[in-house]
């Protein structure tokens, strides 16, 4: 079989050249913990093979798109009604990236339930809630660039909160607008973020938050920390290759699954051209993931002592952003006291986002 | 002496190399920060437009009109009489809309409320709507405004 010898051969030249035997041979070796909670762990996993998703989605978009006002609106209309397929990529584009913030809150949630964030992992977790922001940056970001008209206002809202902020919020506002109010220029500017910067950070963050998660292997839950240390003959390691291996490619097909059905049964819609000169629409409301600061805004009074509402409220949704990014400092295993406090601010936060998030929806 | 001679130049040549290289880097920066705040533009939205047509509002009816750069409200009340309002919201810049079933301005985006003088009445709004003079010369619906007042 001269087939056999050639490819022998290639891997062999190759292999001279990169040492992938080598990497390989470490990948053989590589173990992570198996136990009953192990499956909260694929959410992580999930949320990359859907970041894959978007890039491959988003380039085939950009072969079509154009970034002006005048232009925008139609060319996206142009993508799904005569470009082949046209309908399907955007879909999935739209469906994926509401699927991927969904599996990176359950991800954020698993990890803070599990307690996967103490010592060392301070800065995976730290690093993820970048990538959290990041994510919801390329949702705001993107919701803008078929300039419709519910996606117009959510950005007027959205850039108003930023200039909102003490001290440099006018500025970062006119920064994010490319001027005082949104226009063209906001679509072209929110186009480079969407596709240039916010991608390449993305990048880079998953990079590092990868090789964190690599270095210092996968967490064990305290729970079964214990039972493990207790009697450690009951302790689990599974071959990272194949076993873990071909469990996450199961759950990366299942939600390649989930996502196709959703994006050919629920098409995503286009709505109405932006009009500037038109007022907000009734009914008008954000992308489900900043509902409930949306309702937030809604209920906090327009005074509170010499505070205007929304600047309260945004002072308050940075300091909880802030204490949430310290959690891994506030329970360091040392004390059960900070445990505790993890533990609630989670299940109070859990509480918060799901009532907020459905009264959003369910109230008139 | 020697020995601290030459500490001495190397502290000296660590300060201009190092001071060099962070104001190549300043240089670098500077022009980028710049680049990314967009030229302001002056507001050179007239002080003075025509707003509509007598005759083409019914009475408890408005309409959204260009003034300068922004959107604005002409509100016909229900006694005829014409009122005119800055149409942004003073919560978070949403397009407010005349409810003639209210009887007043509303803001779609978190429920704001003002009345026909642009107070705010409920909801989030902080301030009022900014408020324009309105004339009727010949056919036309003229709106204005005093700067700086």
């Amino acid at each position: 079989m001269p087939d056999v010898k050639l490819i022998a051969h290639i891997r062999g030249w190759v292999d001279e050249r990169f040492g992938l035997q080598e990497l390989a041979g470490s990948l053989k070796k590589k173990t992570v913990p198996h136990h009953k909670l192990s499956y909260w762990y694929f959410f992580g996993g999930i949320t990359l093979f859907l970041f894959g998703i978007q890039v491959c989605t988003g380039i085939l978009l950009l072969l079509y798109y154009r970034p002006s006002a005048g232009e925008a609106f139609e060319s996206v209309q142009y993508i799904m009604t005569r470009v082949q397929f046209g309908w399907l990529i955007r879909s999935i584009h739209s469906w994926a990236a509401n699927l991927m913030i969904l599996m990176v809150f359950l991800h954020m949630f698993s990890v803070l339930f599990l307690r996967a964030y103490r010592k060392p992992r301070e800065l995976t977790w730290i690093s993820g809630m970048i990538l959290l922001l990041l994510a919801l940056g390329f949702g705001f970001s993107g919701y803008l660039l078929p300039w419709n008209t519910l996606a117009f206002f959510a950005t007027k809202v959205g850039t108003e909160i930023a200039g909102q902020v003490p001290v440099a919020g006018h500025r970062m506002m006119v920064f994010l607008r490319g001027g005082e109010d949104v226009t063209g220029a906001t679509l072209t500017r929110f186009f480079g973020f969407h596709v240039a910067v916010l991608p390449g950070l993305t990048t880079l963050l998953i990079l590092l938050h990868l090789a964190l998660v690599q270095k210092l292997g996968i967490s064990v839950p305290p729970s079964v920390e214990t039972q493990w240390k207790q009697n450690p003959r009951i302790a689990r390691q599974m071959k990272f290759f194949p076993n873990f291996f071909l469990r996450e490619a199961i759950a990366w097909y299942l939600a390649l699954g989930v996502l196709a059905a959703m994006a050919a049964i629920y098409p995503w819609g286009l709505g109405t051209k932006a009009d500037p000169f038109s007022p907000a629409p009734a009914g008008i409301k954000p992308e489900w993931y900043f509902m409930f600061m949306f309702q937030t805004l809604k209920f906090i009074p327009s005074k509170v002592i010499f505070i205007d509402g929304e600047v309260l409220g945004i002072l308050l949704f940075g300091l909880a952003g802030g204490i949430w990014v310290l959690l891994p400092f506030i329970d360091n295993g040392v004390r059960r006291f900070g445990r505790r406090i993890v533990v609630g601010a989670g299940v109070f936060a859990v509480c918060y986002i799901v009532a907020l998030t459905i009264h959003g929806y369910v109230a008139k | 002496m020697a020995n601290q001679d030459s500490h001495a130049r190397r502290r000296f040549m660590e300060i201009l190399l190092g001071g060099g290289f962070l104001a190549s880097l300043a240089s670098f920066i500077y022009p980028v920060l710049r680049y990314l705040v967009p030229p302001a533009v002056a507001d050179l939205g007239a002080d003075e437009v025509v707003a509509g047509k007598a005759g083409e509002i019914k009475a408890n009816g408005s309409k959204i009109f260009r003034f300068g750069t922004r959107p604005a409200l002409l509100i016909v009340t229900a006694d005829g009489e014409y009122r005119a309002l800055s149409a942004i919201c003073t919560h978070l810049a949403c397009t407010v809309q005349y409810r003639s079933d209210l009887r007043q301005v509303w803001c779609a985006c978190h429920n704001g409320m003002y009345d026909l003088n642009g107070r705010n009445v409920s909801g989030p709004p902080p301030r009022p709507l900014e408020q324009f003079q309105v004339h009727v010369r010949g056919e036309e619906i003229i709106v204005s405004r005093t700067r700086g007042a």
